[in-house]
C-alpha cells in the first residue's frame, strides 16, 4: 500500500467519515496536551511519580522518557483492542479491565525485551518501569483517547504530546527542587507541603496557556 | 478490640492522604466541590470494601506469583460495576467525575490495602480496614473540597455560605488547578505543626 494513503487513513478520524487528517487539529491536540491541559498541572494525572521522582534531574528525565515510551505503546495497544475487538463484540463495558491488563502486560513485556536486547537502556529506565503500571497518566491517556473518539493517528499524537507535557512538568519540578534544597523554608512546610506549593505556582504559570490553540 | 483498632487506623493514624500520601490524583482532581468529593468517596469506599473482602477471602487460594494481576482484575471488576451503576442512576455526578471513575483502578490506596493488609488478614479485619481507610480518604477529600468550594464559589454542598456579594467575585483560583495544590500544601503544613505539638507534649 502507498505509505501516504496508509498514513492518511490512519490519521482520519472515525467520526469524520475518513476525510483525511487535519494538520490544524493535530497542532491543537499537541499544544493542548503539552501546555493547556498539562497532564500533571491541570488534569492531575501522574501526581505520585511527579512528587516521587522529581528530586534529581537524571531520574526525572529517565522517568519522563519511560512514560512517553510506554504511553505511546499503551495507546497503540488499547486503541486497537478497543476498536477492533471490544466494540465489534459488544464488550465495550470491559474497557477498564482490558486496558489495565494491556498496560500491565505491556510494561512487563517492555521490561523483558529491554533487559534482553538493550541492557544500557534497561539500566537507565529499568527502575522506573514497574512504577509505571500504577501511573494513572497511562491509563488516563488511553481512556481519554477513547472518550474523545480520536482516530489511531490522533491518539498516538495525543499520547506522545501528553508524555512530553508530563516530562516537561517533571523536569521543571526537578530543577526547582534542586534549588529548593538550599532555600530557607519554614519547618512546618518542609518536604511535601513545599513541593505542592511549588507545583501550585507552576500550575498558575501554566494557566497562562489557557485559550492557546483553541 | 483489634477490629476497632483496624477501623480507626485509616482515619487518623495512617490517613491515606495526610500520612501516607497515596491516591493523590483523584484527591486533587475531584475536590472542586463537596458533592463531587462525597460521590468519589462513596465509590472508593465501595470498591475498597469489596476488593478487600474478596482478596481476604481468597488469600490462601491465589498463588503469590500472580497475586498482583489477580488483585488488579478484582479491583477493575468492581470499578466497572461502580462506573455502570453511577452512569445509570447518577448521570450528572458521573459526568463531573468523568475520567476519574475508571481511574479508581490505579488508585494506589486500593491496591496498597489489598497487598499490604487484606492478603494476610481475616475477612472481618480486612473489611474494617477498608471502611477505615475509605472514610479517612473521604474525610480528607471533604476537608479540601470544603475549603475550595467555600473560597471558590461561596457555597458548601450547594448551600449559600458567603452571600451573593461574594459569589459575584469569588476567589476563583481555589476551584482552578493551582488552588488544589496550594491549599493542600497549607493543610499538610498544618498537620505537620499539629504532629510536632503532639510529639513535644509527650
Amino acid at each position: 500500500m502507498n505509505p501516504a494513503v496508509l498514513l492518511s487513513t490512519l490519521l482520519a478520524s472515525p467520526d469524520s467519515g475518513n476525510q483525511g487528517f487535519d494538520l490544524g487539529k493535530m497542532m491543537a491536540i499537541i499544544i493542548a496536551s503539552i501546555f493547556v491541559n498539562n497532564f500533571v498541572l491541570s488534569r492531575f494525572l501522574g501526581i505520585c511519580p511527579f512528587l516521587g521522582v522529581s528530586k534529581q534531574m537524571d531520574s526525572a528525565i529517565g522517568m519522563g522518557a519511560s512514560v512517553i515510551f510506554v504511553m505511546t505503546l499503551a495507546t497503540l495497544g488499547s486503541w486497537t483492542v478497543y476498536n477492533f475487538l471490544l466494540v465489534p463484540m459488544g464488550l465495550s463495558y470491559l474497557r477498564t479491565i482490558a486496558f489495565i491488563l494491556i498496560i500491565a502486560s505491556l510494561v512487563q513485556l517492555v521490561e523483558m525485551i529491554l533487559q534482553k536486547f538493550s541492557p544500557a537502556l534497561y539500566k537507565a529506565l529499568g527502575i522506573f518501569l514497574p512504577l509505571i503500571t500504577t501511573n494513572c497518566a497511562i491509563l488516563g491517556v488511553a481512556v481519554l483517547n477513547i472518550d474523545e473518539k480520536y482516530s489511531l493517528g490522533y491518539s498516538l499524537v495525543n499520547a506522545i504530546a501528553a508524555g512530553i507535557g508530563f516530562t516537561l512538568a517533571l523536569v521543571l519540578m526537578a530543577g526547582l527542587r534542586q534549588k529548593l534544597e538550599m532555600a530557607d523554608i519554614p519547618p512546618a512546610l518542609k518536604g511535601k507541603p513545599v513541593a505542592f506549593l511549588v507545583a501550585g505556582v507552576m500550575s498558575i504559570a501554566f494557566l497562562g496557556f489557557a485559550g492557546l490553540g483553541g | 478490640m483489634s477490629l476497632v483498632k483496624d477501623l480507626t487506623n485509616g482515619i487518623y493514624r495512617e490517613n491515606p492522604i495526610f500520612r501516607l500520601a497515596l491516591g493523590m490524583c483523584p484527591f486533587l482532581a475531584v475536590t472542586t466541590s463537596v458533592e463531587n468529593a462525597l460521590g468519589m468517596g462513596a465509590a472508593v469506599i465501595f470498591v475498597l470494601i469489596s476488593s478487600n473482602f474478596l482478596v481476604s477471602l481468597f488469600r490462601n487460594l491465589i498463588p503469590s506469583k500472580v497475586r498482583i494481576p489477580c488483585y488488579i482484575v478484582i479491583i477493575a471488576t468492581f470499578v466497572t460495576l461502580v462506573d455502570m451503576v453511577m452512569h445509570a442512576y447518577l448521570p450528572e455526578l458521573h459526568r463531573s467525575l468523568g475520567i476519574f471513575i475508571p481511574l479508581i483502578v490505579v488508585n494506589c490506596i486500593i491496591l496498597g490495602r489489598a497487598e499490604g493488609f487484606a492478603s494476610r488478614r481475616p475477612v472481618l479485619n480486612s473489611i474494617a480496614d477498608a471502611i477505615g481507610m475509605g472514610t479517612g480518604f473521604t474525610l480528607a477529600m471533604v476537608i479540601l473540597a470544603s475549603f475550595r468550594e467555600i473560597l471558590g464559589s461561596g457555597t458548601w454542598l450547594n448551600m449559600n455560605i458567603l452571600g451573593t456579594a461574594y459569589q459575584n467575585q469569588p476567589l476563583l483560583i481555589a476551584i482552578l488547578a493551582p488552588g488544589a495544590f496550594i491549599l493542600l500544601a497549607f493543610i499538610l503544613g498544618f498537620f505537620n505543626i499539629l504532629e510536632k505539638r503532639r510529639g513535644g507534649s509527650q
